[in-house]
């Protein structure tokens, strides 16, 4: 039907969705460690995640990751030219991966932040006053309610994420898109091949708006009925 | 002159029948207080006779002309000419329990919105207008506050001048001063006494007995979508007849 | 460490850049604001024949990369012969999808004009229905109602969103470097593929990217204190009495 593309596009797909599960992963642990270093009673910790946050939600993920692909080719180069290593390359995959993840990890430092202050002191003095230590504080109390509050926001930044995923095709990894635009070059049908990439993100971005909106109601488990 | 009339007036939500006909009539002048428990259907009464709730079956004229009506599909009652509804409801203004004044305008917007894109007056006349009727509720010195920036009392205010700068036949009051702190009710009610000294057409829905004694002309007793009584504040209060007013009169004045 | 005679040389570039960046973000916010207004009205009303359209349309843009919504009009619309025919013959409104900066226009403006349109749709629905209802009682008709009350709420009450919206703008515009434009990302890469000075072309445009996004966040701040004054605290007023 696609002129013999399927398979390829297939594996474009796929790749597409490695990509974007990988920076999820790295995005929520930068997003976790930064959250706690702007809580955090040391300035040295607090304004260097500021600067974070601030600095790249300031820049478009696009100039971004050329600066991290071009960038970080050029650090490397220097690296391994002054340990006399061999040359190492930057791929795509990861640079689009390390980006995605960068960009993102700012974006749900503040969603963190903003879950974690949600969470009423009292009952984390509750936790104290029972004798729990700060670590069981944290781990039983703080963060399970935590995350109640930082779902949709989690949510909405996984959705900007997803669609962002497309812009590794300009720094030159096999995606879903680069393939689209390969294909329609070669059959001149641009247009049928742009069209199945976004019907292939509306699948992805419908599915994970599902799979949201299921875990939201799992983890509000507590907050309608607490009542009954 | 009668203002104001209502027949047989009937409105059920589901199998709950709210009102079970009910009528009134106001004459220019007259001061009607509605009271009763609340559940009694006073608050739908009142709405229906400007039709924010559809009653079922009824007739409303307001200075002698009928709002027409006909019946839906749905087999509820529907105004049958919009505009006339829209003309009709600029000569029955309403001051509402939570005031409702529009947040994003000023005081001196709020009350120069209708008149001048409603009525269709200029904005210098509208201004003129709604000067004079800050200045009768005491608040013209804060025309150019934001409601949100006001107590319950002053926004209140606010809204009987919005509700005045109409200059409407009947002025509809849905318990003005239940959404307030005790101790700012009594500026609502002064403003609301003079309103009524001026001879103007009142019909008020209120938990306030002494206003309702005082200040009325008639007081009409709900109780569960009926007129149980209807009368002179002199006769509902001192002489109350049924067994369901006497209990609520002794509930409320306690 | 970096070599600042490159970015010196190539200032004027970067002017160049940075005024077409403006351009994209400032007439794109303003189409996609402008025709935003009726479709949020049409995707809140009852009746499904306008609401429905309109959220096919917003679903689809919010659901895709905006890049590929830029390719799919630049490269794909010249895929239908029918279109080929109509440059052909000159027509005025298909030649603009031929060029890549109505193209890119009228990609961000379709964008920008999705999520503004939920946005406000938003706001719409979280008017106090007091508000309604106080409208009503006074005899305004639907259609001044939408005019004098509705809307103008709704747009103070979507700024903060939109405020967001319109960041999102000016950084996603940097796309327009795909289709052959020279915006301020399209100097960047320029001077980077002549220099390879990574650091140099990147860092400054994403300085001045920086810059930008104060300047608009400075823009909102003001905006919000003339239009959301009703919403700020503020001790409550003295009496006259």
């Amino acid at each position: 039907m696609l002129h013999g593309y399927t398979g390829s596009l297939l594996d474009g797909a796929w790749l597409t969705f490695q990509v974007a599960v990988c920076s999820l992963a790295l995005a929520l642990a930068l997003g976790l460690a930064g959250a706690s270093a702007k809580l955090s009673k040391l300035r040295l910790l607090r304004a260097p995640a500021v600067a974070y946050t601030t600095v790249v939600r300031g820049i478009p993920d696009l100039v971004m990751m050329l600066l991290v692909f071009y960038g970080g080719q050029m650090l490397i180069n220097a690296a391994t030219d002054a340990l006399e290593w061999d040359y190492v390359e930057v791929n795509p995959f990861t640079a689009g991966v390390a980006t995605l993840g960068f960009i993102f990890g700012a974006y749900f430092t503040e969603t963190f932040r903003g879950a974690f202050l949600a969470v009423p002191a009292g009952q984390l003095e509750a936790g104290a006053a029972y004798g729990m230590s700060r670590w069981q504080v944290f781990r039983r109390i703080l963060f399970p309610q935590m995350l109640r509050h930082a779902l949709p926001g989690l949510g909405n930044n996984w959705q900007v994420m997803q669609k962002s995923t497309a812009l590794v095709s300009i720094i030159g990894l096999s995606d879903i898109t680069w393939l689209a635009d390969q294909a329609g070059r070669s059959t001149h049908q641009p247009f049928l091949f742009y069209a199945v990439v976004c019907a292939f993100y509306l699948a992805m971005t419908a599915l994970s708006a599902l799979v949201f909106n299921a875990l939201e109601r799992r983890y509000s488990v507590g907050v309608r009925r607490a009542a009954a | 002159m009668t203002q104001l009339t209502v027949e047989d007036l009937h409105k059920r939500y589901g199998d709950h029948e709210v009102l079970k006909g009910i009528s009134l009539s106001a004459e220019a002048g007259d001061v009607i207080s509605i009271i009763g428990s609340s559940g009694s259907g006073k608050s739908t009464f009142l709405r229906c006779i400007n039709f924010l709730e559809q009653p079922d079956a009824g007739r409303i004229a307001v200075a002698g002309e009928e709002i027409g009506l006909v019946r839906g599909r749905d087999g509820h009652l529907k105004v049958a000419d919009a505009k006339q509804l829209q003309r009709l409801r600029t000569r029955l203004a309403m001051v509402f329990q939570h005031f409702n004044l529009w947040a994003h305008m000023t005081v001196i917007e709020n009350v120069m919105e209708a008149p001048v894109h409603v009525l269709g007056l200029s904005k210098a006349e509208a201004r003129e207008r709604a000067e004079a009727y800050l200045d009768k509720v005491g608040i013209a010195r804060l025309r150019d506050a934001y409601p949100a920036h006001m107590s319950g009392g002053q926004q209140q205010r606010v809204a009987i001048a919005r509700a005045l700068a109409m200059e409407p036949a009947v002025l509809l009051f849905d318990e003005p001063t239940s959404a307030l702190d005790p101790e700012l009710v009594g500026e609502v009610l002064k403003v609301m006494r003079a309103l009524a000294e001026e001879g103007r057409t009142m019909v008020v829905v209120t938990h306030e007995m002494g206003f309702a004694r005082e200040v009325s002309s008639q007081v009409m007793f709900l109780h569960q979508g009926l007129a149980e009584e209807v009368g002179a504040p002199a006769e509902v209060f001192d002489r109350p007849r049924s067994e369901r007013l006497r209990q609520f009169l002794s509930g409320s004045l306690k | 460490m970096m070599d600042w005679h490159i970015i010196v040389d190539s200032l004027p570039q970067y002017v160049d850049g940075l005024w077409l960046t403006v351009q994209l973000t400032v007439l794109s916010l303003l189409a996609g604001l402008v025709l935003a207004i009726p479709f949020a009205v049409a995707r809140i009303s009852a009746n499904p024949l306008l609401a429905k359209p309109v959220w096919v349309f917003t679903y689809f843009f919010r659901g895709t990369p905006m890049l590929i919504q830029l390719l799919l009009i630049y490269y794909g619309l010249g895929q239908f012969e029918w279109i080929q025919q109509q440059w052909q013959d000159g027509s005025r409104f298909w030649l603009v999808f031929r060029e890549p900066y109505g193209c890119a226009l009228v990609t961000f403006a379709l964008n920008t004009c999705a999520y503004t349109t939920e946005i406000l749709a938003g706001a719409l629905r979280a008017t106090p229905h007091g508000e309604i209802e106080a409208a009503q009682a006074c005899g305004m008709s639907r259609a001044t109602m939408l005019r004098r009350i509705l809307i103008p709420g709704a747009l103070r009450r979507a700024l903060p969103a939109y405020s967001n919206e319109a960041i999102f703008m000016l950084h996603g515009t940097a796309i327009a470097s795909t289709i052959t434009l020279v915006d301020l990302t399209g100097v960047a890469r320029n001077v980077y593929s002549q220099h390879f000075a990574p650091f140099e072309a990147f860092l400054f445009a994403g300085f001045i990217y920086l810059l930008l996004t104060f300047g608009l966040v400075g823009l909102f701040r003001l905006a919000e204190r003339r239009w959301l004054a009703h919403l700020q605290p503020r001790k409550a007023v003295k009496d006259a009495a």
